[in-house]
């Protein structure tokens, strides 16, 4: 459960952004490849923000897709795993492009 | 009013640029302040910190992970026993509870410190750095810092470590690398642990390789038992020249 240590730090985040005032919402950018599980970041988002500016707050996640680059087609091609061939050539390691985001997007504050 | 910048609330999806280098926009509700920052970046500053003050020192730091019962314990006991007085080593231990692994290690005479994470499965860059207070730093070769028994969470926590070094042992499934993949893309060395067992195991070796280049292409693997002694010269050897 390192989902409880992320929201954790969604919080000090959004604590040291938000200038005192109450977080309405918050928006995370959670790559496919990043580990995190979004249902489980909520359960502990929701632990995390009782008696802080965020208790309350809608979490919005937004997925990123995970995407590798193949040197052999010059392309970059959407990827399932970090194992994952090119779909296009069947050549293999892929360049990991995108999935392993783990951000605070933006947040809304009153 | 908006708070931020003096503005009539009523003016919504309109952008203020600001001194601060804050950038927002106001909907129904409140002002939309755009952050864009790692979740992580804390961690990965404490990290940076740990791997200034082990390079400044010239301490080889190691952070091994494995699913718990795969020796890494085991391992280091051995190790530790075999570089005696050749290399100066510390070892830090993160387990839920107990500190039986930090005893176990100190019964061979190399200092350790148990870090208990509690209910956390994982240690992070700010636990490791307190323990490395605890420890002689100045006169050391290297420090081995044995993660929670997880192949899951430590993943995404930098340490400040030279290598992550994944632990597998061959009464594992050989797939682990495809089925924890994010553990195995992490780490660049593995440890194929418990190979006198092989004669009675149905374990593929050559496909469990191949799937953790897979995962980790370019990852060096050493295949040894830290009971039997097997394949350790490799692993020692690699240790003595520091990676």
């Amino acid at each position: 459960m390192h989902e409880l240590s992320i929201a954790q730090g969604v919080v000090d985040i959004c604590q040291q952004h938000a200038g005192g005032r109450r977080v309405l919402a918050v928006t995370l950018e959670i790559g496919t490849l990043s580990g995190v599980v979004p249902d489980a970041l909520e359960f502990c988002f929701e632990a995390s923000t009782s008696g802080t500016l965020l208790e309350g707050a809608r979490l919005d996640i937004e997925r990123v897709a995970a995407t590798g680059y193949c040197r052999d087609c010059d392309r970059t091609h959407p990827i399932t795993a970090y194992f994952d061939p090119c779909p296009a050539c069947g050549t293999f390691p892929l360049e990991v492009r995108s999935g392993e985001e783990l951000r605070v997007k933006d947040l809304e504050v009153e | 009013m908006c708070t931020t910048c003096g503005c009539p609330s009523g003016e919504h999806d309109h952008h203020h640029h600001h001194e601060g280098g804050h950038h927002h926009e106001h909907s129904a509700g409140g002002v939309k302040l755009a952050v864009e920052m790692d979740i992580l970046a804390k961690n990965n500053r404490l990290a940076e910190g740990n791997r200034r003050f082990l390079r400044e020192r010239g301490v080889f730091a190691l952070n091994l992970v494995s699913s718990p019962g795969s020796g890494k314990t085991t391992i280091l006991e051995r190790t530790l026993r075999d570089l005696s007085g050749k290399v100066r080593c510390a070892v830090i231990e993160g387990d839920q509870q107990t500190d039986n692994d930090a005893r176990r290690i100190a019964a061979t005479g190399v200092p350790a410190r148990q870090i208990n994470t509690g209910a956390g499965c994982h240690l992070d860059a700010h636990m490791v750095g307190h323990a490395m207070e605890e420890l002689p730093m100045d006169d050391l070769d290297i420090l081995f810092i044995e993660n929670v028994g997880n192949l899951v969470c430590p993943a995404s926590f930098d340490l400040g470590e030279a290598h992550k070094v994944v632990v597998l042992s061959v009464t594992e499934g050989e797939d682990k690398p495809l089925k924890y993949p994010q553990m195995f893309h992490a780490a660049d060395v593995m440890l194929l642990n418990k190979v006198d067992l092989l004669p009675h195991l149905d374990f593929d070796v050559e496909r469990c390789l191949e799937m953790a280049r897979r995962v980790s292409p370019g990852i060096r693997i050493f295949q040894l038992s830290a009971r039997s002694g097997e394949g350790m010269a490799a692993w020692y050897e690699w240790l003595g020249r520091k990676g």
